[in-house]
C-alpha cells in the first residue's frame, strides 16, 4: 500500500508531458479554487460579519471590505446575550460526555479483549448489535427512560446526566477500543501477572499508557459530536440556563440584532475549527477510520 | 450473531520465539469464571450505560409501539392501532415523499461530487494536506451553526448573499426557503455542503490503496488515463462506493436538523420528513404526548434502515478481510 504514494492514476512519464502536465495544473487550480470557496468562503464571510455592523451585512453582504468595523458585537454577543454561559454549558456537556464516553470504552474494551471473560462473547455481541439499530428509534423511548430513569428514582430532565450518560453507550467506541487493545502485545500483560500486577494494575499502568492514539481518537470525536449536538439536549434541557449553544442559537436569532448574532455564530464555531486545526492529522485519518468503519 | 467474529485474529496466535502461554481455558475448570470479579468490575460501566440507555430503550421501542402510553396514566395496550393510526395519516405520505425527495437530491447532488473531486486530488502531488483540510472544513463546523449561517445565505431578498451573486449574472432573486419548488434543493446544497467532506476523505484513503502495479500494467499495454479511470480506479473503488452509498441512504433518511431549523417543515409541508413528524408526534404541543404512534413509526423507520445496517456491515466485513 506504501508504494501508492509514489504514483497514482497518471504514469510518472506522462507527468513530464507538458500538455498533461497543464491539464493537470489546470484541474487543480479550478479544484483549489472551488474548496477554498466552497470550504473556507462561508466561514470567511461569517468571520468578517461577526465584526460588520449590520446595515453593511444587510446592504451589502458580499463587500469585500465593510464599510466600517464593529468589533463591540463579539464583546456584546459574550456578555449581553450570555455567550458565555451557553459556551460554559456547552463545554460542561462534552467535558462530561467525553469522560463517560472513555469510562465506558476503555473499561469495557480491556474487560472484553483482555480479561475475557466467559460471558464476554454474548456482551460483544449485544454491543454491536446496537450499531444496527438506527438512532431514531431511541428518540422517544430513551426520553421516557430519562424522565423516569430505573434504578435511580427521580427524574434526569434538565441534568447534565441526561447528555453525559447516554452519550457513554456508543458501540463504535468500544469496537475501536477493543480492537486496539486486543492488537497490544500479550507477553506484556503475562510478564506484568508474573511480576504481581493484578488486573487492575495491568488496565492502569500498561493498557492505557499504551493506548495514547486511540484515547486520542475517541476523545476528538466525543467531544466533537457533543458539540454538534442538537436535538437531544434541546429535549432533556428545556430549561435555557442549561442549553447548550447549539440549542440556544436558533432561540437567540428570533430576538438579536443581525451582527451581533452572527458573532455569536463566529464564537461557537472556534472550538471546533481550533481542534481540528491542531488535530487536522487525527480528524483526516480518523475521518477515514470511521467510513470504512470497523474495517 | 456475529459476536464470534469480533474477536480480533492473531491475539493469542504464534509468535515467534518465546514458548506459548498455556491455554486459558484449562486452568478455570471448577475454578472461578474466566476473568472472575475482575472482569465483572470492568465491565459494569458498560453492561449499565448500555443496559439502560441503549438495550432498554430498543426494547422498550417495540414495546411502545403496541401501547397506548402517555406520562399520566398506566400504558394501555393497543395491538397495532398505533401503526392504523400512523398509516391513516395522510402527513406520513407527504413525509414518506418528501424524505425520498430529500435522498434522491442528496445522492444527486452529493455522490458525484465527492468522487470527481476525490480522484482529482489524489493526482495533487503538492499540498494534498491544504485540499483535503479546506474540503473537510465545512464538516467540523457545528451543524446548528452551518444551517444558520446559510439560512441568512438564502435570504430571499434581493440583498441577500446568494441572490447577491446570482444578481451578478442577471438572475432574479429566488426565494430560496419559501418557494416550494426550490426549498428542497435548497437543503440538499447545504447539506451536501457540510458533509461532502468527510465522503472525500473517506474516497482519498481508498484510492491510496489502489495497487500501482494494475495501473503499470494497464500502461503497458498502452490504456490512456480515461481507461484507466474507467477499467481501474473505479471498479477498485466499487467497495467503497457501495459503502457510502449505504451510509447515506441512512443518514438522509433520518435528515432532522435542516427541515427543523430552515423551514420547520414548511413551506405548506413541503419540507416535513419523516424525523420531523415523529418528533411532532412525540414533542410538538398541537400533535404532542403521542408517544406510541411516534415509537410506532419510528420502528417501521428502523426495520427499513437496520436492512441497510445489515448490509453495510456484511459489506464492510468482506471487504476489510482482503
Amino acid at each position: 500500500m506504501k508504494a501508492s504514494a509514489d504514483r497514482g492514476l497518471i504514469a510518472p512519464t506522462d507527468w513530464k508531458r507538458p500538455s498533461v502536465k497543464w491539464t493537470a495544473r489546470l484541474a487543480h487550480g479550478v479544484l483549489l479554487a472551488g474548496v477554498a470557496i466552497a470550504g473556507l468562503g462561508p466561514m470567511l464571510w461569517l468571520l468578517k460579519a461577526a465584526v460588520t455592523p449590520t446595515q453593511d451585512t444587510l446592504r451589502t453582504p458580499m463587500a469585500f471590505w465593510p464599510n466600517g468595523f464593529d468589533f463591540a458585537n463579539l464583546a456584546e454577543a459574550w456578555t449581553r446575550v450570555e455567550i458565555d454561559k451557553y459556551f460554559l454549558n456547552t463545554v460542561a456537556l462534552a467535558a462530561g460526555s467525553w469522560a463517560v464516553q472513555l469510562v465506558v470504552a476503555a473499561t469495557g474494551g480491556y474487560a472484553l479483549a483482555v480479561l475475557r471473560p466467559r460471558i464476554g462473547r454474548y456482551v460483544s455481541g449485544a454491543v454491536l448489535a446496537t450499531l444496527f439499530v438506527p438512532s431514531v428509534v431511541l428518540l422517544v423511548p430513551l426520553y421516557l427512560t430519562v424522565l423516569d430513569p430505573p434504578l435511580v428514582g427521580t427524574s434526569m430532565l434538565n441534568t447534565f446526566w441526561a447528555v453525559w450518560l447516554p452519550a457513554g453507550a456508543s458501540a463504535f467506541n468500544v469496537l475501536l477500543m477493543q480492537r486496539f487493545f486486543a492488537n497490544l502485545p500479550r507477553e506484556l500483560f503475562e510478564a506484568a501477572r508474573v511480576d504481581g500486577a493484578g488486573p487492575y494494575r495491568v488496565f492502569w499502568s500498561i493498557v492505557l499508557p499504551m493506548s495514547r492514539p486511540i484515547i486520542g481518537v475517541v476523545s476528538v470525536f466525543a467531544v466533537i459530536a457533543s458539540w454538534k449536538d442538537f436535538l437531544w439536549p434541546m429535549l432533556v434541557l428545556p430549561d435555557p440556563a442549561l442549553q447548550p449553544l447549539s440549542v440556544r442559537l436558533p432561540v437567540l436569532q428570533q430576538f438579536v440584532e443581525l451582527d451581533v448574532f452572527l458573532a455569536a455564530l463566529a464564537i461557537s464555531s472556534l472550538i471546533p475549527i481550533g481542534l481540528f486545526l491542531v488535530f487536522q492529522r487525527l480528524f483526516l485519518n480518523g475521518a477515514s477510520l470511521s467510513g470504512a468503519l470497523k474495517g | 450473531m456475529t459476536s464470534t467474529d469480533t474477536r480480533p485474529a492473531g491475539v493469542t496466535g504464534v509468535r515467534g520465539g518465546a514458548p506459548p502461554p498455556p491455554p486459558p481455558r484449562t486452568r478455570r475448570r471448577g475454578g472461578r469464571a474466566p476473568g472472575g470479579r475482575p472482569a465483572l468490575v470492568f465491565l459494569a460501566p458498560m453492561l449499565i450505560v448500555f443496559g439502560v440507555f441503549s438495550w432498554l430503550p430498543i426494547g422498550r421501542a417495540v414495546v411502545m409501539s403496541f401501547q397506548r402510553t402517555n406520562l399520566v396514566a398506566d400504558p394501555v395496550w393497543v395491538g397495532f392501532a398505533n401503526f392504523q393510526q400512523v398509516f391513516a395519516d395522510p402527513q406520513l405520505w407527504t413525509a414518506v415523499q418528501n424524505t425520498g425527495y430529500f435522498a434522491v437530491l442528496a445522492l444527486l447532488f452529493g455522490y458525484p461530487i465527492p468522487l470527481v473531486a476525490a480522484i482529482l486530488m489524489s493526482e495533487v502531488r503538492r499540498m494534498r494536506g491544504l485540499f483535503s483540510a479546506l474540503a473537510y472544513l465545512p464538516v467540523v463546523v457545528p451543524p446548528v451553526v452551518a444551517v444558520l449561517l446559510w439560512k441568512i445565505f438564502y435570504d430571499a431578498g434581493e440583498e441577500g448573499v446568494f441572490n447577491t451573486v446570482l444578481g451578478w449574472a442577471g438572475i432574479g432573486p429566488v426565494a430560496w426557503l419559501q418557494d416550494a419548488d426550490v426549498v428542497m434543493p435548497a437543503l440538499v446544497l447545504e447539506a451536501t455542503w457540510a458533509g461532502a467532506g468527510g465522503t472525500i476523505i473517506i474516497y482519498l484513503a481508498a484510492l491510496t490503496g489502489v495497487d500501482p502495479s494494475l495501473y503499470e500494467a494497464a500502461e503497458i499495454d498502452g490504456a490512456g488515463v480515461w481507461h484507466k479511470l474507467w477499467h481501474i480506479t473505479l471498479p477498485q473503488l466499487r467497495g467503497i462506493l457501495l459503502i457510502t452509498f449505504i451510509l447515506q441512504i441512512i443518514g438522509t433518511a433520518q435528515v432532522f436538523l435542516e427541515p427543523f431549523l430552515f423551514t420547520d417543515g414548511g413551506p405548506a409541508n413541503r419540507t416535513l420528513t419523516l424525523l420531523l413528524l415523529i418528533y411532532r408526534y412525540a414533542f410538538t404541543n398541537s400533535l404532542g404526548g403521542d408517544y406510541g404512534a411516534a415509537a410506532a413509526l419510528s420502528l417501521l423507520l428502523a426495520l427499513v434502515l437496520t436492512a441497510f445496517s445489515m448490509l453495510y456491515f456484511r459489506l464492510t466485513r468482506s471487504w476489510s478481510g482482503s
